[in-house]
């Protein structure tokens, strides 16, 4: 008798079921694991650009690839314009969870005003991206294109460092990895749009609540993450 | 069901409140002072010789690892939530980690290798 009635208790705890463990939404976890699992393969991709870069006894010099400011400096301003790069997407980081936290309070309005400064954030960094990419397609640099030996010498530290298999090396993966990094901004910016066009339909109003902002922030958040791992060791290391 | 539209209410609003702006902006305030940092000894620490770019790299990777961490923690709000998915999140990384010391090992080798010849 005893024994029955334990078997009848209702169980409470957080795993017993009929309710979320994590008090996450659905959703939410589903695009946590999406992100880790995309973090798997840009930590493929970079592992990869490091393991070349560490096996090669010369490397291009980024001071000297990456020194322009386009319509402002050819040469000598290294660092400068791919720094702008990095302000943009993070101050769009910023605009994001500033529409996370109006979401929170339910102001349509902010929401609004707030995703669109994130998109336009994020057509500025395309913007800067397809400079960047135009600049060093002019200088020779493109999958399974390099500059010739003689112009190469520019781009590393010492003329006699030239290394061709180094230079091949670092243009694939400079277009490969930033270029993905690129395609992930690209899709960023379109899923903001149509939950920008979502907030201003009033879907989310009438939902009662703007989860779906928080779940696109995050997205948009972890590709900030990943420019500031592809900065790091792209442009300083 | 209505168990379950609850239980999403109550997150919505309550396990939420944490992040204010005054908070978004310290840690951004935070991010761009770490960019900084990094900008000067790109910039002048290393060119001047204060600095060696082999230093460098490690205080790069350990100033990478800390605004990743204030992104992922505020920013993305890994720090508010519970310490189940936080570990599931984070520890995963452990292949990561595996991953790095397997190529650089890899790496060594191979530019040992090339040194030879």
């Amino acid at each position: 008798m005893n024994a029955v009635s334990q078997l009848d208790q209702v169980k409470t705890g957080p795993w017993n079921g009929g309710r979320s463990p994590w008090s996450v939404e659905y959703g939410k976890i589903m695009m946590w694991f999406f992100l880790l699992s995309d973090a798997f393969t840009f930590s493929s991709l970079l592992i990869y650009y490091g393991a070349q870069r560490f096996s090669k006894l010369t490397w291009p010099a980024p001071d000297k690839v990456f020194q322009s400011i386009p319509g402002i400096a050819e040469h000598g301003a290294p660092l400068v314009f791919v720094g702008i790069m990095t302000f943009i997407l993070i101050m769009s980081s910023v605009t994001m969870v500033l529409a996370v936290e109006a979401g929170h309070r339910r102001s349509k309005k902010e929401v609004i005003g707030w995703m669109i400064a994130t998109i336009i954030g994020g057509f500025m960094f395309l913007g800067c991206q397809a400079i960047e990419w135009t600049h060093l397609h002019h200088d020779g640099f493109w999958w399974g294109h390099i500059p010739s030996a003689e112009e190469l010498k520019h781009f590393f530290l010492k003329p006699e460092d030239v290394s061709l298999v180094a230079s091949q090396q670092f243009a694939n993966l400079f277009f490969t990895i930033t270029g993905f990094h690129g395609f992930h901004v690209f899709s960023g910016v379109i899923i903001n749009i149509i939950i920008l066009i979502m907030t201003i339909n009033g879907t989310f109003e009438k939902k009662g609540h703007y989860l779906m902002v928080e779940k696109v922030g995050l997205y948009w958040h972890f590709v900030d993450l990943v420019w500031v791992f592809v900065f790091t060791f792209f442009y300083l290391v | 069901m209505s168990e379950h539209t609850h239980t999403t209410e109550e997150h919505g609003h309550g396990d939420h409140a944490g992040l204010s702006k005054g908070k978004i902006w310290k840690v951004f305030g935070i991010l761009l002072l770490i960019t900084v940092i990094e900008f000067i000894i790109a910039l002048v620490l290393i060119p001047k010789g204060y600095m060696t770019q082999h230093i460098g790299n490690y205080i790069y990777i350990a100033l990478t690892l800390l605004k990743a961490f204030y992104i992922v923690a505020y920013f993305m709000h890994l720090k508010y939530e519970k310490l189940g998915l936080q570990l599931a999140l984070t520890v995963s990384f452990i292949f990561i980690i595996y991953f790095i010391v397997l190529m650089l090992i890899e790496g060594g080798f191979l530019n040992i290798h090339m040194m030879n010849h």
